[in-house]
C-alpha cells in the first residue's frame, strides 16, 4: 500500500506538480477539487494506473470526483483491484 | 422573414416528421422520443413565460448536460429568450458574475449549483425566478418565492407556447469566454448565426435520422451548437454524454460500440487519450463515419493512430473562434505519413463565411502572404454584452463590409488551405478553451503573497499547449505549487488552471518597465 502511495506521488509530482516540495502533496492532499488535476490530466492519470497495475475503473469510479480526490483514497481503489 | 427556420424550430420539425424515433438518450439511459422531448421543452417554455420572461430576455442555464439542460436549451428559444449556459463545476463567483453581467431574468439550475444566486451579483442583480432541478431527492426544497422545483414542470401544458415567430437577428445564446481583462466576455450569437452553421454542417455531413451524434462538450463550449442542434434538425439521435463518462478514455470506445454511434465530435485531448489508453484495438467502432474535432492542434503522432484505428472514417478539423463558430475546415487524408510531424493545415472557409487576410498595413495581403485572418457572413456574431467599445475593437471594414477579426495569423499554402501560424495577441488555446493570459495573471496578482505575476503558453513541438505562471513572491512570503492551484481554483474555472508555477526572484522586465514575456519564454521554456 505504501509502495502504491509513493509511486502516485512520484507521478503526481514529476508530470502535474513540477517544482513542489514532495512534503507538500501528503495523502490527504485535495487533487480534483484544489485543482491540481483537471480532468484531461485526471484522464491520464487514470490512463497511466490502469495501464501500470493493469486494472481497469469503471465510469462510474473514474467520474466520482470524491473516489479520485487523494492520493490515500486513488492508492485505496487500485489496492482493491490488484 | 417568415421562412426563416429558427433553432427551435428544428425540434418542431422533427417532432412532426419523426415523432416517434429516439430523439434524446440521456446519461442516465432515459430515452426520449422527437415528440415527448419536444413536450418536454414546450413546459419550460411554458412555465418561463408565467415567470414573466419575455423575448430578448436571458436565461441562465447551470445544470449538467442531459435531458434537463436540453430541455432548458429548447423550452427557452421557444419562449423567445436567450440561454445562457455557463460550466456548473466553475468557482461559484464567476458564474454569478455572468449571469448578473447579462442580467438574467430567470435561471435554471440543481441543488448543486443554487448557491449562485445566494448572493446578488453585478448591480445588485438577482433573477425574478429559479428553477431547481433535482432538490427534491437532495432534500432541499424551495427557498425562496423566487424558487421553484422542477416538478412544477409537470403542471405545465405540453402544447406549443403562443410566442411571435423568431427572426434571425434575434439573440439565441449568450456563451461566455475568457476576458484579457480579468473578467469573462459574452459573445452574443443570433439566431441566423447558428442555423447558418448548422445549415452549413449539413451540407458536408449528409446528417440522416439514422445517425446517432455524441454530444461530449459541455453546453458553454462552442462545439455544443454542432452537437445540439444537427442531430435535432435532422431527426437523428442525441446521444448525452455525461461529464463523468467524458472523462474516461477507456470507457468512450465501448460507448461508441454499444450505442453505434455514427458522429464523433471532440477536442483532440480526448481522441489523443483514446488512442493512448482507450484500448480502441479492442472496441468495434465500425458504426462511425465521422469524426470531428476542434479546439486545439491535434499532435500528428496521435492523429496518425486514429487514422490508423478508424481508417473507414472521415476525420474533419474544424476551426474557428466562438465568435463565428467553425470558418475553417480540413478533411484528414486517408493516411498520415509516417515521417509528418507538423500539424495539418486548418483548412479552407466554410461555404457561409467569407475571409480576408489582412496584413500589418491594414490591407489585404498577396496569396500566400502571412496576415491576421478576418471572417465576414451570417454566423459572425452580434457583438459582445454590453462592451460596444469590445465589440468595435472586434471587426474591420473592408469594401464596405464588416469582417470580424479572428486574431488567428494564418497563410494560404499551395492547396488553397489556411495554415495557422499563431496569435498576436495573448488569447491561447488549450483543450479547445479559448484563454486570455491576462484572465490568469489577474486570478495570481489576487493572492496576498503574490508581487508580480505572469502566465506564458507554450507549445512543445506540435503537442498540446501548456500554461505557465511565472511567479514573485513578497519578502517573507514562501509560495508552494499546490497553494497556488488552490488559490487559482476558487476564481478560474479548471481548464484555466496553470499547469506549472516556476518561482523567481524577480520578473525579467524590458527596458520600458513591462514584463519581459520573450526572456521568460525562454527561461521556463528551457528548464
Amino acid at each position: 500500500m505504501n509502495e502504491i502511495k509513493e509511486y502516485l506521488r512520484d507521478y503526481v509530482l514529476r508530470e502535474f506538480l513540477p517544482g513542489e516540495s514532495r512534503e507538500n502533496l501528503t495523502d490527504d492532499t485535495p487533487l480534483r477539487t484544489s485543482g491540481v488535476l483537471d480532468s484531461i490530466k485526471l484522464l491520464q492519470l487514470i490512463g497511466h494506473i490502469e495501464e501500470k497495475y493493469a486494472i481497469s475503473f469503471d465510469a462510474h469510479e473514474a467520474g466520482n470526483v470524491a473516489l479520485f480526490d487523494t492520493i490515500e483514497g486513488i492508492a485505496n481503489l487500485i489496492a482493491q483491484k490488484r | 422573414m417568415a421562412d426563416f427556420v429558427t433553432l427551435s424550430n428544428y425540434l418542431e420539425h422533427s417532432a412532426e416528421r419523426f415523432p416517434d424515433r429516439p430523439a434524446v438518450v440521456d446519461p442516465s439511459g432515459l430515452t426520449l422520443s422527437y415528440r415527448r422531448f419536444d413536450e418536454r421543452a414546450n413546459r419550460v417554455a411554458h412555465w418561463l413565460l408565467t415567470q414573466g420572461v419575455q423575448p430578448g430576455d436571458r436565461v441562465g442555464i447551470a445544470i449538467p448536460k442531459g435531458v434537463d439542460s436540453l430541455s432548458a436549451v429548447f423550452g427557452i428559444l421557444k419562449a423567445g429568450g436567450a440561454y445562457v449556459p455557463v460550466d456548473f463545476t466553475a468557482p461559484t463567483e464567476r458564474n454569478r458574475y455572468i449571469f448578473s453581467n447579462c442580467r438574467v431574468k430567470a435561471a435554471i439550475v440543481d441543488h448543486r449549483t443554487t448557491a449562485i444566486f445566494d448572493a446578488p451579483g453585478e448591480g445588485g442583480h438577482q433573477p425574478s425566478a429559479i428553477l431547481v432541478h433535482g432538490g427534491e431527492e437532495a432534500g432541499v426544497g424551495p427557498s425562496t418565492p423566487r424558487h421553484f422545483t422542477a416538478s412544477i414542470l409537470d403542471q405545465q401544458p405540453t402544447t406549443p407556447p403562443a410566442v411571435a415567430p423568431r427572426g434571425p437577428n434575434d439573440l439565441a445564446y449568450i456563451l461566455y469566454t475568457s476576458g484579457s481583462t480579468g473578467l469573462p466576455k459574452g459573445v452574443m450569437l443570433s439566431q441566423e448565426n447558428g442555423a447558418s452553421y448548422v445549415d452549413w454542417c449539413s451540407e458536408v455531413f449528409h446528417p440522416t435520422a439514422a445517425d446517432r451524434f455524441t454530444s461530449h462538450a459541455p453546453f458553454h463550449f462552442d462545439l455544443s451548437i454542432l452537437d445540439i442542434y444537427v442531430p435535432i434538425k435532422h431527426g437523428a439521435a442525441l446521444y448525452v454524454i455525461s461529464e463523468e463518462l467524458g472523462k474516461n478514455a477507456a470507457g468512450l470506445g465501448p460507448f461508441i460500440q454499444d450505442n453505434r454511434i455514427t458522429c464523433w465530435y471532440s477536442v483532440p485531448s480526448i481522441l489523443s487519450l483514446m488512442t493512448q489508453y482507450g484500448k480502441l484495438e479492442q472496441v468495434d467502432c465500425s458504426s462511425l463515419r465521422i469524426v470531428n474535432f476542434a479546439g486545439e492542434v491535434f499532435p500528428v503522432k496521435y492523429l496518425r493512430r486514429l487514422r490508423e484505428l478508424w481508417p473507414h472514417v472521415d476525420l474533419y478539423n474544424l476551426s474557428g473562434p466562438t465568435e463565428t463558430n467553425v470558418c475553417t475546415y480540413f478533411k484528414v487524408p486517408m493516411a498520415v505519413p509516417p515521417d509528418r510531424e507538423e500539424p495539418y493545415p486548418i483548412g479552407k472557409v466554410c461555404s457561409h463565411c467569407e475571409s480576408l487576410v489582412i496584413g500589418d498595413d491594414g490591407k489585404p495581403v498577396s496569396p500566400g502572404a502571412e496576415g491576421l485572418l478576418y471572417i465576414a457572413g451570417k454566423p459572425v456574431l452580434q457583438g459582445y454584452w454590453g462592451d460596444a467599445e469590445r465589440t468595435e475593437r472586434a471587426f474591420g471594414t473592408f469594401n464596405g463590409r464588416r469582417y470580424y477579426n479572428t486574431g488567428d495569423l494564418v497563410r494560404l499554402d499551395d492547396q488553397g488551405d489556411f495554415v495557422f501560424l499563431g496569435r498576436k495577441d495573448r488569447m491561447v488555446k488549450r483543450h479547445g478553451y479559448r484563454i486570455e493570459l491576462g484572465e490568469i495573471e489577474a486570478a495570481l496578482y489576487k493572492h496576498p503573497g503574490v508581487a508580480e505575476a505572469a502566465a506564458i503558453a507554450l507549445a512543445e513541438s506540435g503537442g498540446p499547449v501548456t500554461i505557465r505562471a511565472i511567479l514573485a513572491s513578497k519578502p517573507g512570503v514562501k509560495l508552494g505549487v499546490i497553494v497556488m492551484k488552490q488559490h487559482c481554483a476558487a476564481s478560474l474555472p479548471a481548464y484555466m488552471i496553470p499547469d506549472t508555477f516556476t518561482f523567481l526572484d524577480a520578473l525579467p522586465l524590458t527596458s520600458t518597465g513591462k514584463v519581459d514575456y520573450q526572456t521568460l519564454k525562454k527561461r521556463v521554456g528551457a528548464s
